[in-house]
């Protein structure tokens, strides 16, 4: 029971991680009908941006953590958002109005562009971050058995709840959340309406980012090693996740990236470490046999 | 209904479409179509299935974008911008099919009318339409949907008057509805314009309602105005008679 409650924390953590990165694909493909493949990068360009923003402060001498996390958090997100904003004005908007498939090839080729560019520019060698926040909170313990969790723990499921429930009430409460949901229903008829839809296109893929990029910090606290290469598997995993939870589905890519997190993390704590991926992806193609469109998804023909 | 309320020729169109050719690809849609619609005046389109009417409409709102050709809106060249910039300037359409965000409810719907408009005001308006279309009152929360063809169109017209436009572009609002219904909603149009002064711009191919509604016409074939005139002499034209109103005067 206690190992169980273990694994379970754990799999909260990771599962907030990936439901974070998995909005963002979600989110652009709601809106532009198109899987941003270098969604992963700007996560993986989001811990570098962090990790760079630590070695800064560290530098100038800030070292209240509080201080720290906030400036790195703020700075995250505003340079990833910089960066998915770029992507989309440079890859994807050019190629609207063209056939299906180019902006995934571009898509794919960006994701492969932006890899390459930070082994260049950072270098291929993983990037350690000593642990910054220690310690943590002991819920049972019975001779031995421990179950825990650490302060680390509580803070990426605490920032991870305020910041859905923030965007679910900007995605169905405010004007620009209404204007987001019209544009994924009728570019056409919102254009009719006023809305600018290449700003509100490219206001997601920043949103989407900026998540993104709250993730990467915190897999850069959690695990404390980064590399060029991170933004692969867990891009995988979160588009599994927004997969899972039904693509274009919010409240979807969250239940997804938590499933895939749970998954993972008992499979590890029971089975074995090495099938982990195999039983995320399996559980993926099990899911999909029966609900097609996901388990929050909306099937594609719909009565207009 | 008298037609007495004709605009003046002397002042300058509210909108003014000039010589526009309109393509979808390869295909030509629009072939020279000149329109002028004056403040306060109701102005119908009509002509057959396919004639261009909705595309005129849309080229007018810049998607597809005029190809030759110039829209002039209160003075102002809009030929060359961006949609949402025209919407901007007090324009609003109720399109072809309607097009409600079916999965937001009637009041998201409004909402969305009102993009562009200040917020203070918007309480307003929602009480000035749901005057006009009480069922949209009743049907607030529920999903656009689930409305039935007339709900939606008592919606979709709603929506365009959100955004408080001077000129309203209207697209076949009676399509597949019961006459009673298109009469209710052809009722409403008629009070906008009397008692507002909204300038209508209105395409059907219920052509007998359309004429009787409106101040003035053009007939519409195949990409080209062929006639124009006001509501009466067109409807008494035997041309317009013979193509678009036999049997269609119900």
């Amino acid at each position: 029971m206690e190992y169980f409650l273990q694994q379970l924390i754990n799999g909260i953590t990771l599962g907030s991680i990936y439901g974070l990165i998995a909005i963002g694909y979600t989110m652009v493909y709601g809106i532009i009908g198109m899987i941003n493949f270098a969604h992963g990068e700007i996560f993986m360009i989001g811990s570098f941006i962090a990790l760079t923003a630590f070695l800064a402060l560290a530098a100038l001498g800030i070292t209240f953590l509080p201080l720290v996390l906030l400036i790195i958090l703020i700075v995250a997100m505003v340079f990833t958002a910089l960066w998915g904003w770029s992507i989309e004005r440079v890859a994807y908007r050019p190629l609207r109005g063209s056939f299906r498939l180019a902006p995934l090839i571009t898509a794919i080729g960006m994701s492969i562009f932006l890899q390459n560019f930070v082994q260049v520019t950072q270098g291929a060698r993983v990037k350690p971050l000593p642990p910054q926040v220690t310690g943590g909170i002991t819920l049972i313990d019975q001779g031995g058995t421990v179950v825990q969790i650490s302060y680390m723990q509580l803070i990426i499921i605490a920032t991870t709840t305020v910041l859905m429930i923030g965007f679910s009430f900007l995605i169905s409460r405010t004007s620009l959340g209404r204007q987001q949901r019209a544009c994924e229903q009728d570019q056409k008829m919102a254009s009719l309406l006023g809305v600018n839809v290449d700003r509100t296109i490219s206001l997601t893929f920043v949103m989407g980012a900026c998540l993104a990029a709250v993730a990467g910090l915190m897999y850069l606290l959690y695990y404390g090693v980064i590399d060029f290469y991170i933004g692969f598997l867990a891009g995988v995993k979160a588009f599994t996740a927004a997969v899972l939870g039904g693509i274009g589905s919010l409240p979807g890519a969250m239940l997804g990236g938590l499933a895939i997190g749970l998954i993972e993390t008992f499979w590890s704590g029971y089975f074995s470490v090495e099938y982990k991926d195999v039983a995320a992806f399996s559980i993926l193609v099990i899911v999909l046999i029966f609900m097609p469109s996901g388990l929050l998804g909306r099937p594609e023909v719909e009565k207009v | 209904m008298s037609n007495a309320a004709l605009a003046p020729s002397t002042a300058e169109p509210l909108l003014q479409v000039r010589g526009v050719h309109t393509f979808y690809g390869k295909i030509q849609a629009l072939r020279g179509v000149d329109v002028d619609v004056h403040a306060g005046e109701i102005v119908t389109l009509i002509g057959a299935n396919g004639a261009g009417k909705s595309t005129l409409m849309m080229t007018i709102c810049g998607n597809p974008r005029a190809r030759e050709g110039r829209v002039i809106y209160a003075g102002e060249d809009i030929t060359d911008l961006p949609t949402h910039t025209i919407m901007a300037k007090s324009i609003a359409q109720s399109p072809e099919g309607r097009r409600i965000f079916g999965r937001m409810t009637v009041l998201e719907n409004l909402q969305m009318g009102a993009t562009l408009q200040d917020e203070r005001h918007f309480d307003d308006d929602l009480r000035r339409v749901f005057t006009l279309f009480p069922r949209l009152k009743e049907r607030a929360t529920q999903r656009g949907g689930t409305l039935s063809g007339g709900e939606q169109q008592m919606l979709a017209i709603g929506r365009a008057l959100m955004s408080r436009p001077k000129l309203l572009l209207l697209d076949e609002p009676s399509l597949g509805l019961a006459p009673l219904i298109v009469k209710q909603i052809f009722d409403v149009i008629r009070e906008l314009n009397r008692n507002e002064g909204l300038t209508v711009f209105l395409v059907e191919q219920n052509a007998f309602h359309a004429l009787r509604l409106a101040h003035r016409g053009y007939v519409m074939v195949n990409g080209a105005i062929t006639m124009s005139g006001t509501g009466r002499e067109l409807l008494a034209r035997e041309e317009v008679r013979s193509a678009y109103l036999e049997g269609g005067a119900h």
